[in-house]
C-alpha cells in the first residue's frame, strides 16, 4: 500500500475547471488523464499507460500513437512547430522499439494566419517526414475565427510495426536494470524559452528536435530483448519520465546528478530563469532501461550513432514500494526528484 | 558554469563537512535556523543535511514571502482580478496559492480573469503603457530584496505619467520576523542556537540590522550566500561561535554583502514606503512593524486606496501545524495533513504553498528520509 497518494486529490468534476497545470506533464496532468480520459475510454491498452499502444494483427504487431502540438513561438532556434510535429510523433512510435511507417496530420488554423508561415511550416514537415522516410499520407484542415486559436495547432498520428520478440513497456523496469540517457537534457525547452516575448535572451542553444527511430533501430539491433523499455523525456523533462516509469513498474530509481549531461549554456539559462534542467522538455532524447549484462554493448551502440554520441549511464533501478526517484547530488547529498508541481513552462511542445 | 560551479564543488563540501564533524561537540545538539527560503531550497536541493553530523539540526524558518502571505491577501488579489477593468500582474509562484475558499489565481484565470504572469515589474509597466484602457495592478510581494524593483516601477510609472498602474503592496521586513521568533514564548519551541542570516535581503539592508539579535538575545548570526557551499561554511562558522560562546554577526557572503547595505536602494525605499503598524504573517500571526505600505504622496499608485481593499482575516485549517513548524517546534512529518490532504498540488498551509517552504522542500526533495529514520506517518484521514 502506497503511503502517499501518488496523483494527489481527485479532480472536482462538478465545478472545477481546466487550468494550465493540467497540461504540464506533471502530476496534475496524470490526474486529469486518470479521472477524465481513462475513466471514459477504459481499456487494457490505455491502462498500460504508455505513450503509444501496441496491438496484434494477422502476421505481426503494430503500434499507433497521436500527439498535439501547440508550441509558442511557432518558430524557435533549431526548429519549428512543423518538424516538431513530425519528429515528436515518430519518437512515440520509436519508443516501442518499432519502425514508423505512415503519418497523418491535422491542422487547426486561426483566421488571419499568414500563408507564408503556413507554407514554411508545411515545408518543414515535408522535409522532416522525407528525412525520416515516414510519409504523411492523410490529413485534415480546419480554420477557426480570429482569437479562437493561437496561429496554428497541429495534431499528428503515426503507425508502425514492432519487430518480432520485442516487448517494450513502461511497466517492465526491474531492480538492477541500468538507465541510459542518449544525450544532454533541457536543450529544447531552453531554445523555445529564449524566444518568448517577455523573456527573450541571447543564447546559442538549439532545440534538439530529431526523429529517433534510426537510433532506436541500432539499439534494438545491439541489445534486442535485453531492453526493457524506452521513453522520450518531453514535457516535464527527465524527472517526469523517470517518475512515470517508477510508478508504472512499481520500482524505485536512483540517478547520479553528475552523470546527467547538461550543456553549460542550458545550465546557465536555467540558472537565470530559476528552472531545473531535470524538468525542462527535450525533443530528441531518449532514456532506455536495460538488463545490466547488456549495458556496455548498448551504450557503445548508442554512442556510435550521431544522435547518441553523448549517451551516458545515469542510474539504476532499485526496489522501493514508494516508487521514489532519488538522486545523489554532485554536491554529495541525496534528494528526491519529484514530478513537477504545477506548470513550469507552458506550451513548450 | 563559471562562477557558479565553484560554489557547488563536491570535494570542497566534503572537506568542510569533515571539519564540521571534527569541531562539533559530541555532547551537545546544535539547532540552527536558516531564515530564508532560498537557504531552505539550497539545503534540500543539494542534500546538504546528508553532509552534516546527526547532532546538527537545521530548522527551516519563515523566510519565503509566498509562504507567509496571509490567505486574506490572496483573497484580495483574487477579488481584484475579478474586476472587469483590472489586469493583475503577478510573479508565477503566487498562481497556485489557495485563497480561503479553495480558489487561487490559477483557477480565477481559468475562469476568465485577466491575470498575467510576469518576470519583472518592468513587464507590468510595459503592459500598463501598452494597454491604457486596462487598470494594471502589480501584486507586489517579497522581503527587502524585491522592494527596490517595486520602488523602481513606481518611479517609472510616475515618469511615464501612467494613470492606470497601481501596486498591491505586500512587502515585509525580515528583522521584525526574526525578532518575533526569538520572543515567542512557545513551550514546545526548541531553543535556536544561531541563525543563518539572509543572503539577498542582506545585500539591501546590510548586516547592521541583525546586531540586536547578538547583543539583546545572545544569538550568533552568520549572513550567508544561497549556494550550498555558502551554507555549509556558514554552519561551520556557527558551530565555532557556539563552541566559543560567542554571539556575533559574521558575514560569510562578503562577495555581495556589506555592513551598511545598498544605500541608494534603502533611500528609495524610505522615500516611497512607510512601515505598517502591524501585518499578519501566515503561520506566525500579527507582527508589529513588519511590513510596508505606500506613503501618502504615492497614493495614486496604491491599489489598496484606488480599489478600497479591506482585508478580511482568513483562518488556516485547524489541523495545520505550519506555525509550530516555522518556529522549529515540529517537523513537516509531524503534521497529519502533510502528504495526505496537503501536498504541493493541493497546499493547505504556509509551508507547502511555495517550493521554498519547509514542507514543500521536504516533500519535493527529502521525503525518502522518512524510512531511514524509521518514523511512521499516520495515513490520510
Amino acid at each position: 500500500m502506497n503511503k502517499y497518494e501518488p496523483l494527489g486529490r481527485k479532480l472536482d468534476l462538478r465545478s472545477g475547471r481546466v487550468d494550465l497545470s493540467h497540461g504540464s506533464g506533471g502530476r496534475a496532468m496524470a490526474r486529469l488523464i486518470a479521472d477524465v480520459f481513462h475513466k471514459a475510454f477504459d481499456n487494457e491498452f490505455l491502462r498500460a499507460g504508455n505513450d503509444q499502444s501496441v496491438f496484434d494483427i494477422a502476421g505481426g504487431r503494430m503500434v499507433m500513437t497521436t500527439d498535439g502540438y501547440v508550441v509558442s513561438p511557432l518558430f524557435f532556434p533549431g526548429g519549428d512547430i512543423g518538424d516538431l510535429a513530425v519528429n515528436g510523433t515518430i519518437n512515440d512510435i520509436a519508443m516501442a522499439g518499432a519502425k514508423p511507417l505512415y503519418m497523418s496530420a491535422s491542422f487547426i488554423i486561426e483566421e488571419g494566419f499568414p500563408l507564408a508561415d503556413l507554407a514554411r511550416i508545411a515545408q518543414s514537415m515535408g522535409d522532416a517526414s522525407r528525412a525520416a522516410n515516414v510519409p504523411i499520407i492523410t490529413g485534415d484542415t480546419k480554420v477557426v475565427e480570429r482569437g479562437k486559436a493561437d496561429g496554428v495547432f497541429i495534431s499528428t498520428s503515426c503507425v508502425g510495426v514492432v519487430p518480432a520478440g520485442l516487448y517494450l513497456s513502461g511497466d517492465r523496469a526491474r531492480a538492477g536494470d541500468i538507465i541510459l540517457l542518449s544525450g544532454s537534457i533541457g536543450d529544447h525547452g531552453v531554445a523555445v524559452m529564449s524566444k518568448r516575448e517577455n523573456l527573450s535572451f541571447e543564447t546559442q542553444v538549439l532545440s534538439d528536435t530529431a526523429a529517433l527511430h534510426d537510433l532506436v533501430a541500432v539499439m534494438v539491433e545491439a541489445a534486442g530483448a535485453s531492453i526493457r523499455l524506452m521513453r522520450d523525456p518531453t514535457r516535464g523533462g527527465l524527472a517526469a519520465t523517470l517518475n512515470e516509469i517508477a510508478h508504472q513498474s512499481r520500482v524505485g530509481v536512483r540517478i547520479e546528478e553528475a552523470a546527467v549531461p547538461v550543456r553549460p549554456q542550458v545550465a546557465a539559462a536555467c540558472e537565470l530563469l530559476g528552472l531545473d534542467p531535470l524538468f525542462v522538455a527535450n525533443e530528441g532524447k531518449l532514456v532506455a532501461f536495460v538488463a545490466p549484462e547488456a549495458t556496455e554493448k548498448l551504450l557503445a551502440a548508442m554512442r556510435a550513432h550521431p544522435l547518441g554520441q553523448d549517451s551516458a549511464r545515469i542510474g539504476e533501478v532499485i526496489e522501493d514500494e514508494h516508487c521514489f526517484v532519488q538522486m545523489t547530488t554532485a554536491f554529495g547529498g541525496g534528494r528526491i526528484v519529484d514530478w513537477l508541481s504545477g506548470e513550469q513552462l507552458p506550451r513548450i511542445c | 558554469m563559471k562562477h557558479v560551479d565553484e560554489y557547488r564543488d563536491g570535494k570542497l563540501a566534503r572537506d568542510l563537512a569533515r571539519r564540521i564533524a571534527a569541531e562539533a561537540r559530541a555532547d551537545r545538539c546544535y539547532r540552527f535556523m536558516e531564515f530564508c527560503g532560498g537557504h531552505t531550497h539550497a539545503i534540500s536541493r543539494y542534500g546538504v543535511e546528508d553532509l552534516l553530523p546527526a547532532n546538527i539540526r537545521m530548522i527551516h524558518g519563515p523566510g519565503c514571502p509566498v509562504c507567509v502571505l496571509p490567505m486574506g491577501r490572496i483573497d484580495d488579489a483574487i477579488s481584484l482580478a475579478k474586476r472587469p477593468e483590472v489586469t493583475l500582474c503577478t510573479y508565477g509562484d503566487l498562481m497556485r496559492v489557495p485563497g480561503s475558499n479553495g480558489s487561487s489565481l490559477l483557477k480565477t484565470k481559468a475562469a476568465g480573469a485577466d491575470i498575467r504572469m510576469v518576470y519583472s515589474t518592468l513587464d507590468a509597466i510595459a503592459i500598463a503603457a501598452n494597454e491604457p484602457e486596462r487598470q494594471v495592478v502589480f501584486f507586489a510581494i517579497g522581503f527587502e530584496t524585491t522592494t527596490p524593483p517595486t520602488a523602481m516601477a513606481i518611479r517609472l510609472a510616475q515618469k511615464k505619467r501612467l494613470t492606470n498602474f497601481t501596486i498591491f503592496c505586500n512587502h515585509v521586513l525580515t528583522p521584525s520576523a526574526i525578532q518575533k521568533i526569538l520572543e515567542a514564548s512557545d513551550p514546545d519551541a526548541v531553543e535556536i542556537d544561531g541563525f543563518i542570516g539572509p543572503a539577498h535581503v542582506s545585500t539591501i539592508i546590510g548586516t547592521t540590522p541583525y546586531q540586536r539579535f547578538a547583543t539583546e538575545f545572545h544569538k550568533p548570526v552568520v549572513v550567508a550566500g544561497f549556494e550550498p557551499l555558502d551554507v555549509v561554511q556558514a554552519i561551520l562558522m556557527l558551530v565555532r561561535q557556539v563552541n566559543e560562546s560567542r554571539a556575533e554577526i559574521e558575514n560569510q557572503y562578503i562577495r555581495a554583502v556589506s555592513a551598511e547595505g545598498n544605500r541608494r536602494a534603502l533611500a528609495e525605499i524610505a522615500d516611497i514606503f512607510e512601515t505598517r503598524e502591524s501585518f499578519e504573517w501566515r503561520g506566525l500571526g500579527e507582527i508589529p512593524d513588519s511590513a510596508l505600505r505606500l506613503r501618502e504622496p504615492y497614493a495614486q499608485f496604491d491599489a489598496e486606496r484606488r480599489f478600497t481593499i479591506v482585508t478580511r482575516p482568513a483562518r488556516d485549517n485547524p489541523a495545520c501545524e505550519c506555525g509550530a513548524i516555522l518556529r522549529g517546534a515540529k517537523r513537516p512529518r509531524d503534521c497529519k495533513l502533510f502528504g495526505a490532504a496537503c501536498t504541493p498540488e493541493t497546499p493547505m498551509g504556509a509551508c507547502m504553498v511555495s517550493s521554498e517552504g519547509s514542507c514543500a522542500a521536504y516533500w519535493a526533495y527529502g521525503r525518502f528520509r522518512d524510512r531511514e529514520t524509521g518514523l511512521q506517518r499516520v495515513g490520510a484521514p
